[in-house]
């Protein structure tokens, strides 16, 4: 049986007191030869001894995964941020990019992006999820990592305009209900979004993690719809359309929809709920037995995260998790958990709670709730790691 | 003299210096030209509002999909690498979210009709989107519908006949209700 004293919240404070006052001592400098190393450059590059890199997957490569168990904090490095890609990477010129936005306003307007630059600089962090993330998660073998089952995740500072400041410019004519995104990408991909959730901090970014957006990313212009699935999050914005009803694209229709158990469809379902994920230790990783830190990262579309839990049982008891600051609307969070591996079979397992009152569901609360053939999108569902006795970490399937 | 002109330096700095949110309009983008809205104004709405002129019928949409099509959707819209296009559910059967294997298909799960001009129109062929005339557009439409048993042999299709065909699966679409509880849902 697992012991309570398996989690010591007190054993990390006493360890971190402990680090801080090392003292280096009785050195031989004498064989101490030292190289010069290259000088400053132009744009930086990580170490060559850094191996962590996206897995890129489907039919024609048209997305790739975030090394999760390689990240540390909650930004993801640019180069490192998940893509999904519909028809490819567009070669976009900002020079003569614009965006058009038309439709019910009282003037329809293009602006470029020096006009862009001219307004005021909106720069939030927001998770970016796409909502087939986890789709794989009741057909992969225990020999799954991170990436594998939450790859389609990632996170950014990002920096624009907010759409109600352009949309102030155009005006809205009264009867204006719902806007059409539409991105500059060989398939002009659209997305219809309520005029109301427009308004509510959506931001037309120009930049991600302090620079330009990158192009898989939507370069030169991104739409950010807090706390919604990716695929709203339009790349390569080009134009805007405001109607007073929604457009009902093959991405908001035949795509991106949940059949649920009553025989509906639930449409237009936005918002991610909220969800973690243990990054640390899980597969491939070796354990040896004594003192670890269970680590992760957790999120809801709905707003902040407000408590993560850990269980070391499978879910028969949990622990309360430490939360890195800062805690961000719509935003991930880092938790962490110090924990002593006794080197017996234990299931970890962490679930997530905002400060709406969410709970991350179970697998099975939710199969029940929705049906399996449901959660091919929208599977918010907690995630389990086996620790075997011979110290291997697998992935944990639990439908 | 001195105060009226200490109020007119006031003034000047409320023009010059304002808080974005409660402004009146920057008067930033410039007024989009009539050329560049009718070119980019391609998205169909679902009650047909942007669809255009012409039509299109069964028998060239079946000609046309054997040369566009095919290779990625499968001969008569199944079996191909890509999305099976064609297929029906007995009155009454909604099996998406409980049994696997079920493809979602127009015939079967897409809502609106209208989508497939746009999106077929927009994204397709996937290597070469943009090529469709709005005419060939009309006639995969109509040959798409006819396979799904929803359109007869002979029918074509234009602006004002697409719209009022109504889908199998367009009552079963609500909207999102989670958000109205913290419970599960």
């Amino acid at each position: 049986m697992p012991q309570p004293s398996a989690f010591s919240r007190r054993r990390f404070l006493q360890l971190s007191a402990l680090s801080s006052g090392v003292i280096l001592a009785g050195q031989n400098t004498t064989a101490d030869i030292r190289e010069l190393g290259p000088w400053a450059s132009p744009y930086g590059k990580r170490s060559r001894h850094e191996t962590a890199v996206r897995d890129a997957t489907g039919i024609v490569m048209q997305e790739s995964e975030t090394p999760q168990q390689a990240l540390s904090g909650t930004i993801t490095p640019s180069a490192l941020h998940y893509e999904r890609h519909h028809a490819g990477i567009p070669d976009i010129n900002p020079d003569t990019h614009q965006l058009l936005i038309h439709g019910m306003v009282e003037r329809p307007l293009t602006f470029s992006m020096a006009d862009l630059y001219r307004m005021p600089q909106t720069c939030r962090t927001y998770f970016l999820e796409c909502a087939g993330n986890g789709e794989h998660s009741f057909e992969v073998g225990e020999k799954t990592s991170p990436q594998k089952l939450c790859g389609l995740f990632s996170q950014s500072e990002w920096c624009g305009v907010a759409l109600g400041s352009l949309l102030r410019e155009t005006g809205l004519k009264p009867r204006a209900s719902w806007l059409l995104a539409e991105g500059a990408d060989a398939c002009l991909l659209t997305r219809s979004i309520p005029v109301e959730q427009a308004l509510d901090n959506v931001i037309v970014a120009y930049a991600q993690n302090g620079e330009a957006v990158r192009p898989a990313q939507g370069y030169p212009l991104r739409l950010i719809v807090p706390g919604c699935e990716g695929n709203m999050n339009v790349k390569w914005l080009r134009r805007i359309e405001v109607s007073d009803q929604p457009f009902m694209t093959r991405e908001e229709t035949s795509k991106y929809s949940d059949p649920l158990r009553n025989g509906t469809v639930r449409q237009f379902s936005f918002v991610m709920d909220a969800k973690s994920i243990i990054t640390r230790p899980t597969y491939p990783m070796q354990l040896e037995k004594g003192w670890h830190e269970i680590r992760g990262v957790a999120w809801s579309g709905r707003g902040k995260v407000k408590s993560v839990e850990v269980s070391d049982d499978g879910g028969k008891s949990w622990h309360s998790a430490d939360i890195q600051p800062p805690i961000l609307n719509k935003s991930s969070v880092r938790f962490g958990l110090l924990w002593n591996w006794d080197g017996t079979e234990r299931i970890l397992t962490s679930r997530a709670t905002d400060d709406t009152g969410y709970v991350q569901p179970s697998v099975k609360e939710l199969i029940a709730i929705r049906g399996k053939q449901s959660l091919r999108y929208h599977n918010n569902t907690m995630i389990s790691w086996r620790v075997q006795p011979d110290g291997l970490v697998t992935y944990l399937r639990t439908d | 003299m001195k105060a009226p002109v200490t109020v007119l330096l006031m003034c000047l700095s409320v023009q010059l210096i304002a808080q974005p949110r409660d402004m009146a309009p920057l008067d930033v983008g410039k007024p989009a030209s009539q050329d560049l809205i009718h070119r980019w104004n391609t998205a169909i709405q679902p009650d047909g509002r942007g669809l255009p002129p012409g039509q299109g019928c069964v028998s060239e949409g079946k000609r046309l999909y054997a040369k566009q099509c095919a290779a990625c959707h499968g001969e008569e819209g199944k079996g191909g690498v890509y999305d099976v296009l064609v297929g029906r559910l007995p009155e009454g059967s909604f099996p998406f979210a409980t049994e696997a294997g079920h493809k979602k298909t127009i015939g079967n799960y897409w809502p609106w009709p209208t989508t497939l001009f746009d999106y077929i129109r927009r994204a397709m062929p996937f290597l070469t989107p943009g090529t469709l005339s709005d005419a060939q557009t009309y006639s995969l439409c109509a040959y798409l519908l006819h396979l799904n048993d929803l359109l007869p042999e002979n029918a074509c299709l234009d602006a004002d006949k697409l719209p009022k065909i109504v889908m199998p699966a367009q009552h079963r679409f609500v909207p999102d209700n989670r958000l109205q509880t913290s419970s599960v849902r």
